[in-house]
């Protein structure tokens, strides 16, 4: 008897009465959801710029946890020569049964030299060497435990106190803009009235497009979605770079405890959309885009990182045919220097065969006229 | 310009005397004080900071005013300086402030040659006074004195600490000028942070041996307040222009969406306390020490470096005409011996040149003679040539002459014959 039930499928009764046959992936999306749960999430996140601008504050404010409990900061004359160190913090987080595995890639002694000469170098190779890394475990045999240590996200602190980029800047932005998703921000915003503001972002922003600068961009919104979301993503994306304050010390304003910095003229809160940015980037990072940013990595940076790295091995395997490749790829698909260019040699002579034969006719067909 | 005072110290020859009157030369400040009035004060303030880091404000905030500075590009590649003179009046005191700005300090990746810009600036400043000092003919009274009184210099409100940069540029300063470090855009600390980065940067700045400007604590009017501004140091300052209506005064302000930052209040920066140091109570103390003691080690070394002595290697004074006479005479005799030298390489030049000249000389009269024995030969040979052509020609005619002499008698004795024969056949007719 049970089997017979089990076997006709079950109905549901619809909205308006009729009854619609029951398949169930509809409830894809949950099995999805409860896989994802177990097995955790990963996320790597990396911090860049001067000291002194609030990096970790911000980190702690964002993943309200104190990440730097022991810190030594250097004395100036500790910090003349320094060099960029790479220091990983690794978390554990979880909030209603998702795990998080948050690591937090920080770069000490970045901009605080005399000389900062190719100070991103050390963030670079870095990058580089965790795309490695990950390409190697990759294309191995045993592909069970693939630790992802890819960056997903650089976080860049742009100072307030100046007119705009600096050269620092610029440099920086350029040279990982094809490694990672670069967001920047504009740290210690209570350093800037709102029509200070305003105009600081416009002249960043006019910058980025002026120099060239690919920073992560917001992915577009669907066109079925709601005005509401739209409205939201819209006064998201004018609102970059997002304006940021930390603070990890709990005041009391309006009555309630709220996490803020207290001045003798006023409170700021940190969580005050009119007094900065930062619920939106918390929303964007977190709860929004974090899953875009690491399909961006996987799929744009990363695949570049492989493709190029791939192409200079084979160039290398032709040269030396006893070189032995050390991982298995696929023959050469892409096909060489040599054949490229023939390849578009001739594709040049088609088309301007083709404008030839047009204007021919062209002119035929005025002559008949 | 105020002239170096003789110190005070008690003579012993003079003994006090008490006056049984007002005589009136209490009045002696006075006249002092009449005559710089007339004369009209100067003061050259230098900042040092970061593109955009609020230096044109706070000297605006500052001296009421608007100087009209335009911002400047942070793409600068060097550290440059930018001077500006303006004459300002306040009551019936006449002031000439030159304010030196720095465009592009902290801007570049490589900041190790930035301070030298400012270094060789304010070297340049004490140079021309030197020189006028040492002209013949000077005019001091009328001198515009360029050397800098005051250098403010900005430090970022990091929280943390100083940056590599201010220590590395301050101290090569603090032996040049007077320095009064400020914490720019202070509205961007809170209290406790302000008064632990306050506490750093002085002990960073004790503990790497950079010596800021103190302010005097020696006058007994203004010693005690000195010495709880010294406390202050350095003083974190707010600069706008822009005014905001606080109750029914309309005061100097940054508005935000948090509340109003007042830049005259004491309670909120130390816009005040760094108002009141420079402008009212020391800027003449900034002034005196800018001449007496920075001034004079310039000068110091710079003599130092020209050879100029207080004594001489046996210890006994030298005054600055024997050191001038001699440093002549050793000049002279320098200049001589570079004229010898000259005349010796030019004489040796012209024997050199001479040689050459002689020997290519001979060259050509070698040449000379050969082409001239060539000449000859072909001369004589073609000479040679003539002559048995000539031979052959006077062979040839005469041979000529023999044969046709031949032909004709032969001709003559055949035209006899003829006659002969004629006559005999005419004879038998």
């Amino acid at each position: 008897m049970t089997t017979n039930i089990r076997h006709k499928g079950r109905t549901i009764k619809s909205e308006d009465g009729e009854e619609k046959e029951y398949v169930g992936f509809a409830t894809l999306p949950n099995q999805v959801h409860r896989k994802s749960v177990k097995k955790g999430f990963d996320f790597t996140l990396m911090v860049a710029g001067e000291s002194g601008l609030g990096k970790s504050t911000l980190l702690n404010s964002l993943f309200l946890t104190d990440l730097y409990k022991d810190r030594k900061l250097l004395n100036a004359e500790e910090r003349i020569n320094q060099t960029v160190e790479i220091t990983k913090h690794t978390v554990d987080i979880e909030e209603k049964g998702v795990k998080l595995k948050l690591t937090i890639v920080d770069t000490p002694g970045f901009g605080d030299a005399v000389n900062n000469t190719e100070c991103w170098k050390p963030l670079t190779d870095y990058i580089d060497q965790q795309f490695e890394q990950y390409f190697r475990d990759e294309s191995g045999l045993n592909r069970k435990n693939i630790q992802d240590n890819r960056v997903h996200c650089c976080l860049y602190f742009i100072p307030p106190f100046g007119h705009g980029l600096r050269p620092m800047d610029v440099q920086f932005m350029k040279a990982l803009q094809d490694k990672v998703n670069v967001v920047p921000l504009i740290s210690k915003a209570d350093c800037l009235t709102p029509t200070e503001m305003r105009r600081m972002k416009d002249r960043v922003r006019d910058e980025i497009e002026r120099f060239g600068i690919k920073v992560y961009q917001f992915p577009e919104c669907d066109s079925d979605e709601d005005e509401e979301f739209k409205q939201q993503d819209k006064e998201l994306k004018e609102s970059t770079p997002f304006a940021v304050i930390g603070s990890s010390t709990v005041v009391e304003a309006r009555g309630q405890r709220l996490r803020g910095r207290l001045y003798p003229w006023g409170i700021v809160e940190v969580e005050n959309q009119s007094h900065c940015d930062f619920v939106k980037l918390r929303n964007m990072l977190i709860r929004t885009h974090m899953h875009d940013l690491k399909d961006i990595t996987c799929d744009v940076h990363y695949e570049n990182y492989r493709a190029q790295c791939i192409q200079q091995m084979t160039s290398k395997l032709t040269q030396d045919n006893r070189v032995e490749s050390p991982i298995p790829i696929l023959p050469l698909s892409t096909p060489d220097v040599e054949t490229e260019k023939l390849i578009k040699m001739k594709d040049e002579e088609l088309r301007r065969m083709q404008e030839m034969l047009q204007k021919m006719q062209q002119q035929m067909h005025e002559q008949e006229l | 310009m105020a002239s170096s005072d003789v110190a005070r110290q008690g003579d012993k020859n003079a003994r006090p005397l008490s006056l049984s009157g007002h005589v009136g030369f209490d009045s002696l400040p006075d006249q002092l004080v009449n005559k710089s009035t007339n004369q009209g004060f100067c003061f050259n303030i230098l900042c040092i900071g970061e593109t955009g880091i609020g230096k044109s404000t706070l000297m605006d905030t500052l001296f009421n005013t608007n100087f009209e500075n335009f911002e400047s590009s942070h793409f600068e590649p060097k550290v440059k300086l930018r001077a500006q003179t303006y004459d300002l009046q306040e009551s019936n005191v006449r002031l000439k402030l030159t304010i030196v700005n720095t465009v592009g300090f902290g801007d570049q990746m490589n900041k190790q040659e930035s301070y030298q810009h400012v270094v060789d600036y304010i070297d340049t400043q004490f140079e021309s006074y030197l020189q006028e000092e040492l002209k013949i003919k000077r005019s001091l009274h009328n001198y515009h004195d360029s050397r800098i009184h005051a250098c403010l210099y900005f430090i970022a409100p990091s929280g943390h600490s100083l940056k590599s940069l201010d220590l590395v540029t301050m101290k090569k300063l603090d032996s040049k000028v007077n320095i009064i470090p400020v914490i720019a855009k202070a509205d961007t600390i809170s209290k406790s942070e302000l008064h632990k980065f306050k506490i750093k940067i002085m002990s960073e700045l004790v503990s790497n041996g950079v010596q800021i400007y103190q302010f005097p604590t020696d006058d007994e009017t203004v010693s005690k307040i000195n010495t709880a501004m010294n406390g202050h140091l350095p003083f974190a300052v707010v600069g706008s222009t822009e005014e905001v209506k606080i109750g029914n005064k309309m005061v100097k302000a940054r508005q935000y969406p948090w509340g109003v930052v007042q830049v005259e209040n004491e309670s909120h920066c130390d816009f005040v306390k760094l108002r009141e140091m420079l402008i009212c109570v020391n800027m003449e103390d900034l002034r005196e020490q800018t001449h007496t003691r920075h001034y004079e080690l310039y000068r110091r070394c710079k003599l130092e470096e020209m050879g100029f002595k207080d004594t001489d290697p046996e210890s006994k004074p030298v005054s600055l005409q024997q050191t001038y006479e001699a440093k002549r005479q050793e000049f002279l005799g320098e200049l001589q011996r570079r004229e010898e030298e000259m005349r010796q390489m030019f004489v040796q030049r012209v024997k050199e040149k001479e040689t050459e000249l002689k020997e290519a000389e001979r060259e050509l009269q070698s040449k000379f003679e050969q082409l001239k024995r060539l000449h000859q030969d072909e001369k004589s040979k073609l000479d040679e040539k003539r002559r048995a052509l000539e031979d052959e020609i006077n062979t040839f005619n005469k041979k000529k002459a023999a044969t046709e002499l031949l032909q004709g008698q032969s001709f003559n004795t055949n035209a006899n014959l003829k006659k002969d024969k004629d006559r005999k056949n005419s004879g038998f007719m």
